[in-house]
């Protein structure tokens, strides 16, 4: 089996343990991931102005580029490119006046009606390789580890393009427990954490995500999982800012879901560049003795 | 830029001669028409409808990025660019040279640099306006891909960035072109500096050879030669030991082997 990727800037850099660890995970799983041609941002933001074009112009090269190499589907992982490269797609499908602006436009590139289906990787995980035989693949089972699913705004909202409905987590939950882990709820899943908004408040003070990891301590969570790098900084970076602050009692170490994926897997722990999480995300990992196999 | 005088009745300096018989088209230049020798390229034929270039006009054999030029033919909307010493004329084409453009260039020290990403971003922010148009890329008369390595960079990837650049001769059209007001070039050179500096492996010959030099190894033969008079600089100039053309490489080694 073989997918047509596409990356991000983000995972190329800051978040690069959250591609990292998911490439690999496919890899073992026997999927070949082929990363689109010349890729370039994918918009980072859907631009909600309706007469804002230009900005759609970058998904939908990305999305043309998919076509080009003949693939069906495109399959990617941060949950804000997943957001932004959906929400074109399905402009580009539905809305005539729009597509022919925006392809008239791009005179460079061949025409695009929405012809590639744009797919986050848990959905394409649950719906390829199935819950059940990814737990026959499962080589450390993340037994007794308590983690919460933190999908953030945009793998859910709009209903439109969501990879469920609000308020429902069934996706991360079927890969975490095919992994042996226990997925526990927690009040505020479905919160903000802050978004953008964050960067004019003073590091550690940011009380959307605060409150996130009140609420996920409270519940009894040892970690948290999230496919997104923004709620990643907001909720996984800042921590020791929140826990010197005392905006947050106690840490949450947070994790992207394919690190969780790619340790449950037995995979080199090196390919999972835990250096780029908190440094207790490891810790907790090391404690629970997931990595000695490895 | 340049400068008008009256139509030339003679050629003077490099100014073109106009053949007996050859046929003339016009061309308009910023808007005004001249009649020009066809098979002439822009700068010539400029020159020629009397302009004279003090700035704008460098190497003129297509390298040095000084004389970019965006054009119009009669009856298309669509831009065209290209470089004014390269580009041959054509029938009704408008044109007008873009010799500067004034884009946004940062200052730094390389030595106080690394090889990672983030100073790249932290010296040119406005990277992260592009909005992925191509415009750039359009614009490019070196067929560079401006948008492949700008989105490089974003992906913190400098070697990547500095390949693709390779091809750039800094005529800034890409910036001009540019809704971001994103400097392409001069972040593109910044890349291929920090490749060059921190990334490309460093040569070890060069390395020994530039110790070499600062030991003092050649200054004996360099002061030697010159002291010379001009005659016996000649002389040996002309005698010079010298690798046959065309020889089986390795097969040849010169007599004299004391700076080898």
């Amino acid at each position: 089996m073989k997918i047509s990727y596409y990356p991000g800037c983000t995972l190329k850099t800051k978040a690069n343990n959250l591609e990292k660890a998911a490439v690999a995970s496919l890899e073992a799983l026997g999927i070949e991931v082929e990363e689109i041609d010349r890729w370039n941002c994918c918009g980072a933001v859907y631009s909600l102005t309706a007469d804002d074009l230009i900005h759609h112009v970058g998904p939908v090269r990305n999305l043309i580029r998919a076509k080009e190499m003949g693939a069906d589907k495109l399959v990617t992982l941060c949950s804000m490119c997943y957001n932004t490269l959906a929400r074109a797609n399905q402009l580009m499908k539905d809305d005539e006046v729009k597509r022919d602006t925006i392809n008239r436009f791009m005179d460079d590139e061949i025409d695009y009606s929405g012809e590639v289906e744009v797919v986050h990787y848990l959905t394409y995980l649950q719906e390829q390789v199935g819950w059940d035989k990814l737990r026959e693949q499962v080589k450390v089972p993340l037994t007794g580890l308590k983690v919460g699913t933190y999908y953030g705004c945009t793998l859910q909202r709009p209903a439109e393009v969501g990879i469920e409905p609000m308020g429902s987590y069934t996706q991360m939950t079927g890969l975490l427990e095919a992994l042996g882990a226990t997925v526990v709820p927690f009040n505020a899943a479905d919160k903000c954490c802050g978004s953008y908004q964050v960067l004019g408040a003073a590091p550690g003070e940011n009380s959307a995500a605060s409150a996130i990891l009140n609420s996920a301590a409270g519940a009894g969570i040892e970690a948290l999982a999230t496919s997104c790098p923004l709620c990643e900084y907001n909720l996984g970076k800042q921590q020791q800012q929140m826990l010197e602050k005392q905006a947050i009692e106690q840490g949450v170490p947070t994790f992207y879901f394919s690190q969780l994926l790619a340790v449950a897997l037995g995979i080199d722990p090196e390919l999972c560049r835990f250096e780029l999480n908190d440094g207790q995300s490891l810790e907790l990992l090391k404690s629970k003795n997931y990595l000695a196999a490895a | 830029m340049c400068e008008t005088t009256s139509t030339p009745k003679f050629a003077t300096g490099d100014r073109a001669i106009l053949p007996e018989g050859a046929s003339t088209i016009p061309i308009y230049v910023m808007g005004k028409m001249y009649e020009v020798p066809e098979t002439l390229t822009i700068m010539k034929a400029m020159e020629f409808a009397g302009f004279r270039f003090l700035r704008g006009a460098g190497c003129r054999g297509g390298i040095c990025g000084a004389c970019p030029t965006v054009f119009r033919k009669a009856g298309d909307y669509k831009l065209h660019y290209g470089l004014a010493c390269q580009t041959v004329v054509e029938p009704n084409m408008y044109l007008a040279q873009i010799p500067f453009f004034p884009a946004n260039r940062a200052s730094y020290d390389i030595e106080e640099m690394s090889g990672l990403a983030d100073a790249i971003h932290a010296l040119y922010p406005e990277l992260f306006r592009c909005v992925s148009c191509n415009l750039c890329t359009k614009a490019c008369p070196m067929d560079v891909d401006v948008l492949g390595y700008i989105s490089a960079l974003k992906q913190g990837n400098i070697e990547k960035a500095a390949r693709l650049s390779f091809d750039c001769i800094q005529c800034g059209l890409c910036a001009s072109r540019c809704m971001g007001e994103i400097p392409q070039y001069h972040i593109a050179q910044l890349a291929r500096r920090v490749f060059a500096r921190y990334i490309q492996p460093q040569a070890e010959h060069l390395k020994s050879r530039v110790t070499e030099i600062e030991a003092g190894k050649y200054d004996q033969m360099l002061d030697e030669m010159s002291g010379m008079s001009k005659d016996d600089l000649e002389k040996t100039y002309v005698d010079r030991e010298r690798e046959p053309d065309m020889v089986e490489p390795g097969s040849w080694m010169p007599q004299d082997r004391q700076y080898l």
